[in-house]
């Protein structure tokens, strides 16, 4: 074993590009959740987020086009997912479950050919001498695009939840659907919308996966970091902030533990890999104590009689 | 303009006929893919749905229709129970490959002793297995409230790892020249599940799966217990006031849908699988959860949902060999049948009305 093999600045970059991808699932499901919706298919979303952001970013060379079709691919899956909902009044828990075994086969069908292929690499942000600052440089500034834009998501997430009129409608919808429907609130409309944005970032993580961290196309290749994002939300009592905290959390233990795989530790490696899922489960138990916070409408299908 | 309107009682005619609807559509939409991808629609339907039953080798084949539905209707049985009660096991996944570890770590250690006591051993630390890792998820609910799904899918994941270290270490075979994976149960003949009568693909896994049809009949028709399964799912606060102790129903569903699942995967480990190996587990958890809702939860549709999705196995295995069609192609097949359910079911609680609104 060689602990010492381990840079403790590049360990922490890497722990906030490992936090990337759980954090945008984890926001877009976070206002999913705010609307009175629990969507399930996270997992699914974000494989086909990945797959599409690969093949295009493959074909066009560019991965910034990636990520836009990766977000329109999620979001065109959470469609499916908004039409069982909320026109055909299906209900959610199963809708997400279905969503996830469709997009599981629907991106190991897509992605068949690209197997084995090399995605065009992201360039880092050009923040240009800020990132050669000596130990913070590495760490807050040598982070391609998508950190950023992930970390402004949660800002802009928190400030619309907070501060606007759109956000005070999108919470009341979650709270009470028959009291915004009473006070003529499209509540469909509202989650529809909600859904999308939610199938949009949790395709941009689901690239971020395929074209940064890993970066390439595998089957299945997400390995439950959706289903992880959805106990983040609920983690983070659903609140903007605390998703941040958490995702860093669970993004700090997932590169921990594969360092310590590289380094050599005595514990046998699957063991290792198993510790984001326990932690998971213990972080869930700790804190399902306190359900008050969650939205008073969650998982519950809305029609109105009459 | 059209209308939804919630019927007073569900059609009991739409509940029989969404599901059949929805297979019709899912062959419909299941042939346009395949046209997408460049195969003969009709062709590849057939290949999937005729050739099993039917076709030149049929007789390989329809053997072969039972060791794929057994597991799922092991495992569907078990998942319909809590999903009837709003209770959502969704890691059988995780349950089934823990129960093939503990029974085919229990045959192993007498290896390679012979005794007819051998195999029933192993059934029983299949069943405790799977009971056990679904036991994690129910008391963690009942004790703290933590939420079932999530905690039931995360340990299917340290299920797989699980998996991977015992088949690279504990039960890796000592004469397996290095490969991973235990050694091969069908030659331990005290611990195979061999078929009852031979060249039927009739199973001890496929006699469970009938008892556990009848069993959960049973229970839900005829026994208390199933009547409270029943009214927590449709009205959780009368079951409360009605004395259903929901805690004690947590328990019980999971505990149940654990223990069927372990059964299954110790069935399959000890008989057509063989090994405890790296790819072992084959995804029947995850496909259990669309059986049991195209059998509409209720046991006896199970079993016919059962046959279809292991006809949809065989078939998928045939038009890959024969037509190259994508394994993939399967499983979004699988996972379109699930949506149309689903959005079928609205026909059965709710009417929907064609033309303009009545005034009130």
């Amino acid at each position: 074993m060689d602990l010492s093999s381990i840079n403790p600045i590049l360990l922490i970059a890497a722990m906030i590009a490992a936090a990337t991808p759980i954090l945008l699932a984890a926001i877009g499901e976070l206002v999913v959740e705010r609307a009175g919706v629990l969507n399930l298919g996270v997992e699914g979303m974000m494989i086909t987020g990945a797959v599409c952001g690969f093949i295009i970013a493959v074909n066009t060379g560019s991965p910034a086009m990636g990520f836009v079709a990766a977000a329109v691919g999620g979001a065109v899956l959470s469609l499916l997912f908004a039409f069982l909902t909320q026109v055909a009044l299906a209900n959610q828990v199963a809708s997400g479950l279905a969503l996830t075994l469709f997009g599981l086969g629907l991106s190991s069908l897509m992605g068949q050919s690209y197997v084995g292929i090399k995605p065009p690499r992201a360039e880092a942000t050009p923040l240009g001498p800020l990132a050669d600052i000596p130990i913070i440089g590495p760490i807050i500034f040598g982070h391609d695009l998508m950190v950023y834009i992930g970390l402004a998501l949660v800002a802009g997430t928190w400030a619309v939840l907070k501060f606007t009129r759109m956000g005070l409608v999108l919470r009341a919808v979650g709270e009470n659907h028959d009291a915004a429907h009473a006070l003529g609130y499209k509540v469909k409309r509202i989650r529809t919308l909600a859904i999308l944005f939610g199938g949009a970032c949790a395709g941009l993580g689901g690239a971020y996966i395929s074209l940064i961290r890993v970066p390439q196309w595998t089957e299945g290749m997400t390995a439950g970091v959706g289903w992880i994002a959805l106990a983040l939300v609920v983690f983070a009592s659903w609140k903007p902030w605390r998703v941040l905290l958490g995702a860093y959390l669970f993004g700090g233990i997932t590169q921990l533990q594969l360092n310590l795989q590289g380094a050599g530790v005595a514990i046998p490696v699957e063991y290792l890999a198993m510790s984001p899922y326990i932690v998971t489960i213990i972080v869930l138990v700790i804190l399902s104590a306190d359900k008050s916070r969650a939205p008073g409408s969650l998982g519950r299908t809305f029609h109105a009689s009459g | 303009m059209i209308r939804i309107e919630a019927r007073p009682q569900p059609s009991a005619v739409m509940a029989y006929a969404t599901p059949v609807l929805a297979v019709v559509l899912t062959m419909i939409f299941g042939g346009v893919l395949f046209a997408a991808l460049g195969k003969d629609p009709f062709q590849a339907i057939a290949t999937i749905f005729w050739e099993p039953l039917f076709g030149e080798f049929a007789f390989f084949y329809r053997p072969q229709l039972l060791i794929k539905g057994a597991p799922l209707v092991l495992i569907a049985i078990g998942l319909a129970l809590g999903f009837r009660a709003g209770i959502w096991n969704i890691g059988a996944e995780g349950q089934y490959i823990v129960g093939a570890i503990c029974g085919a770590g229990a045959g192993l250690a007498f290896f390679p002793a012979e005794s007819v006591l051998i195999f029933p051993l192993m059934v029983l630390a299949g069943a405790l297995g799977g009971w056990a890792w679904a036991m994690i998820p129910a008391v963690l609910k009942v004790k703290f409230g933590t939420n079932e799904i999530l905690v039931s899918l995360m340990l299917v994941y340290v299920a797989e790892q699980l998996l991977a270290s015992m088949s690279l270490g504990l039960l890796k075979n000592p004469e397996g020249f290095g490969f991973p994976g235990s050694r091969n149960l069908q030659q331990y003949p005290s611990a195979h599940n061999a078929e009852i009568i031979a060249g039927t693909g009739m199973h001890w896994g496929v006699a469970a799966a009938l008892i556990a049809v009848i069993f959960a009949y049973v229970l839900l028709t005829r026994h208390r217990l199933g009547f409270a399964i029943r009214v927590t799912g449709e009205a959780p606060r009368a079951a409360k006031f009605g004395g259903v102790n929901p805690g004690r129903l947590v328990l019980f569903c999971l505990g149940m849908s654990g223990l069927l699942a372990g059964l299954a995967g110790l069935f399959e480990v000890a008989g057509p699988a063989g090994q405890i190996s790296i790819d072992f587990n084959v995804g029947y958890g995850f496909t259990a959860i669309i059986v049991a809702f195209l059998g509409r939860l209720n046991p006896l549709g199970i079993v016919a949902a059962g046959l279809l999705m292991a006809l949809t196995y065989i078939g998928g295995d045939i038009a890959q060999s024969q037509l190259g069609l994508p394994a993939a192609a399967i499983q979004v097949f699988q996972g379109m049948l699930l949506f149309f359910l689903l959005a079928l079911d609205l026909l059965t609680n709710y009417r929907v009305r064609f033309g303009t609104a009545e005034v009130a």
